[in-house]
């Protein structure tokens, strides 16, 4: 009749925060105690019930609706928290959702995390029929598989040792093949990608698109806008639990990058890793160090960073790229053009750069800070780290009354104009 | 009209996830669909248990003869409680060998949605293919262990002791189906209540081991007379251990109508399990 092969209707998802477990069955009992002696719940104070409620669950996804129709790739993207994942959690009916209902039409398979239900003292061999079990197919489709997989994956050498003696690229090559050859209707995706060398990514990213040129359904959940914009036909944009936009895939990606504005204009590392050279925060900042709220046209402005080295032999560098909306790098600096080197005494340092001022157009930007020796290891490399947006204020910008090209605004020495004829 | 358009949606959609599912949702042919991963979680636990040992298997011998040992020594020797007329050793093999079975399905199955947390999260199956895979591999251990109480037979029954086998052990099967399904059903009820409440895990082990003195495993029923007799009639495992030890060394008390009490009090046993873990299912992630 239609081709709409998966409805979500209304679904919302609420959470209880905090510890569960420890103390529940004293507090139940109670209850039911003061249930049957007719009293109200002693665990709930009058004057408390209501702010409880409020602060003590979370609504994790509010109302969303879709659809995805047969052969369509949705991306689904939003911010951390924004409820992607409890969003595919739903779907692959790992957990239920508190009100609405989902509806689908044929067989689901959900890769939330490759490699689910490895066992090390198992072969690859062993391992490929373990795992696509788990993963819903039947021991004769794993048997036609099998071959394909195998060679996917690259591991042809080593199919009958232990997993547990695989380089861990080696696992996830072979964790990922498995997944890749599932043959259900539908299949839902979470940040698999991030996996593996970049010629692996590339056949990982090959391989979806053979996946979805089949007529096969995808839902590909990603913070990687690049890849959503080869991949997805359609996106959906979840903010805060709610649909945040969704439509195709230019439109939304555009409507991310605005609404990754209240980002905050800093960036923090919640849990610094000991040992390694390693970036602990960034932030958008005036030129005298306080923090910047707003940058506009007009403004000058920088970018305060703060970073850790264990003191490591090999000279350590910092480097730093503005990359316009699109994502496209529009230019890079570091401390070594003014002649900084890092230090190479063990410590948390910070330091400053200052964009010269009002360069940039009132326009989305983002920044992508790296940690690295050169020629060396890469330490950090965090990309679009902190997404920005330029106010518009009086400056070059608004000069020209029909508008100005590119993301920078440079002003230039035009000389003044002779009559030659 | 709205309705009518609702009956008909209903029948194209393969899957409807809704909050919860109806308490009498059971859907046990989703059990059956995943029959595959069923066995392969049975030869999983199989291969990891038994790859890179030597001794594997031989420890579930050394196990029972130990604790049957022990027994003898203390329920017989010092204790001196009557053993039907038996052997005291075979007599207590025997029971051990049967309640063996039914601790372990209990105990392994008591941890399933904690000890799976990680992979229930990821990735949707039938939960119940996990307990009932431990239920099936538990099965090799019971053979080897079987097989031990056999050869002592064979043994005792040579040196001329008084036992007698009978054709009720055509009825092994039986038993062994009621004591899985009850070790089952008490096991997925205690892992669905231990999402919400941690302690019973900790209670488990130790329960078991006193449920093990209310079943005659020590002692034979027919000592047991007066106020407290119901409790062991009571016991669903209590006909169990009878029949077996009925069965194979010819004393006991057997009594169809206890077995049938007894498999009765199983299936509801099961039939709560089921429900309760097929609620918890649905939401545990959130809470365990």
């Amino acid at each position: 009749m239609n081709d709409i092969v998966i409805q979500v209707d209304n679904v919302s998802k609420y959470y209880r925060l905090g510890v569960i477990g420890t103390g529940t069955l004293s507090h139940d009992l109670n209850r039911w105690w003061a249930m049957l002696r007719g009293r109200p719940d002693p665990t709930l104070r009058v004057d408390q019930a209501q702010k409880k409620a409020n602060d003590n669950y979370i609504w994790a996804l509010k109302d969303v609706s879709f659809e995805v129709k047969q052969g369509e790739v949705l991306g689904i993207i939003g911010r951390n928290g924004a409820g992607k994942s409890t969003l595919l959690k739903i779907l692959s009916r790992v957990t239920a959702p508190t009100t609405g209902e989902c509806r689908v039409k044929g067989r689901i398979a959900s890769l939330l995390e490759i490699g689910t239900g490895f066992h090390p003292d198992l072969t690859g061999r062993e391992n490929i029929f373990l795992n696509g079990a788990i993963l819903g197919m039947t021991k004769e489709e794993i048997r036609k598989k099998f071959d394909e997989i195998v060679a996917f994956s690259e591991v042809e050498k080593y199919i009958d040792t232990p997993v547990k003696r695989y380089s861990s690229g080696m696992y996830v090559r072979l964790a990922f093949a498995v997944a890749a050859h599932l043959e259900p209707e539908i299949i839902i995706i979470d940040e698999v990608l991030a996996v593996g060398d970049a010629a692996f990514q590339q056949k990982c990213l090959g391989k979806m698109r053979d996946v979805a040129e089949g007529g096969r359904t995808v839902l590909f959940v990603s913070h990687n806008m690049a890849a959503i914009s080869r991949l997805c036909s359609k996106v959906l944009l979840l903010h805060k639990g709610t649909t945040y936009g969704y439509g195709n895939t230019e439109k939304i990606v555009d409507e991310y990058m605005i609404i990754d504005k209240t980002k905050g204009l800093s960036w923090n590392r919640t849990s610094p890793y000991p040992d390694k050279p390693h970036i602990r925060n960034i932030r958008i900042c005036n030129s005298d160090g306080s923090p910047c709220l707003a940058p506009t046209s007009s403004s000058q402005f920088g970018v305060e960073i703060e970073f850790y080295t264990p003191g490591i032999s090999p000279k350590l560098s910092l480097g730093l790229a503005v990359h316009n909306r699109e994502l496209s790098p529009i230019f890079s600096t570091s401390p070594i053009d003014c002649g900084i080197n890092l230090p190479q005494q063990k410590g948390v340092y910070q330091t400053r750069v200052i964009f010269p001022e009002a360069i940039f157009m009132p326009k989305e930007f983002s920044l992508t800070v790296a940690l690295y020796t050169p020629g060396g290891e890469s330490y950090e490399s965090l990309i679009n780290v902190i997404a920005f947006v330029i106010e518009e204020n009086m400056s070059l910008a608004n000069v020209l009354q029909s508008g100005r090209w590119g993301d920078l605004q440079i002003l230039c020495d035009w000389k003044p104009i002779n009559k030659i004829g | 009209m709205h309705t009518d358009t609702d009956i008909t949606s209903n029948k194209e959609w393969d899957l409807i996830i809704r909050p919860k599912t109806r308490w009498f949702d059971l859907h046990l042919g989703d059990l059956w669909r995943y029959r595959d991963l069923t066995m392969l979680f049975v030869w999983r636990d199989f291969v990891s248990t038994y790859k890179q040992t030597i001794l594997g298997p031989l420890w579930h011998l050394i196990t029972p003869l130990l604790t049957t040992l022990i027994f003898t020594v203390i329920f017989n020797r010092i204790a001196e409680i009557p053993t039907d007329g038996l052997p005291p050793f075979l007599f207590y093999m025997c029971g051990l060998t049967a309640w063996n079975y039914f601790a372990d399905c209990l105990n392994r199955t008591s941890g399933t949605f904690v000890t799976n947390a990680s992979i229930f999260g990821k990735v949707y199956f039938p939960r119940l293919t996990v307990p009932v895979s431990v239920i099936i591999s538990n099965l090799v251990k019971f053979a080897i262990q079987f097989l031990l109480f056999v050869s002592f037979m064979i043994y005792f029954g040579v040196r001329g002791s008084q036992i007698h086998p009978n054709l009720f052990i055509l009825l092994t099967p039986y038993l062994l189906i009621v004591m899985a399904a009850i070790g089952l059903g008490v096991g997925i009820i205690v892992s669905s209540l231990t999402t919400r409440y941690r302690d019973l895990q900790v209670l488990v082990g130790f329960g078991v081991q006193l449920l093990m003195y209310a079943t005659p495993i020590v002692y034979p029923l027919s000592t047991v007379s007066g106020k407290y007799r119901w409790l062991l009639i009571i016991n669903p495992m209590t006909p169990v251990i009878e029949s077996f030890r009925y069965a194979f060394l010819g004393n006991g008390t057997f009594s169809v109508m206890h077995l049938l009490y007894s498999t009765g009090a199983t299936l509801f046993v099961l039939f709560l399990g089921i429900l309760l873990f097929n609620h918890i299912e649905k939401t545990f992630m959130d809470t365990v």
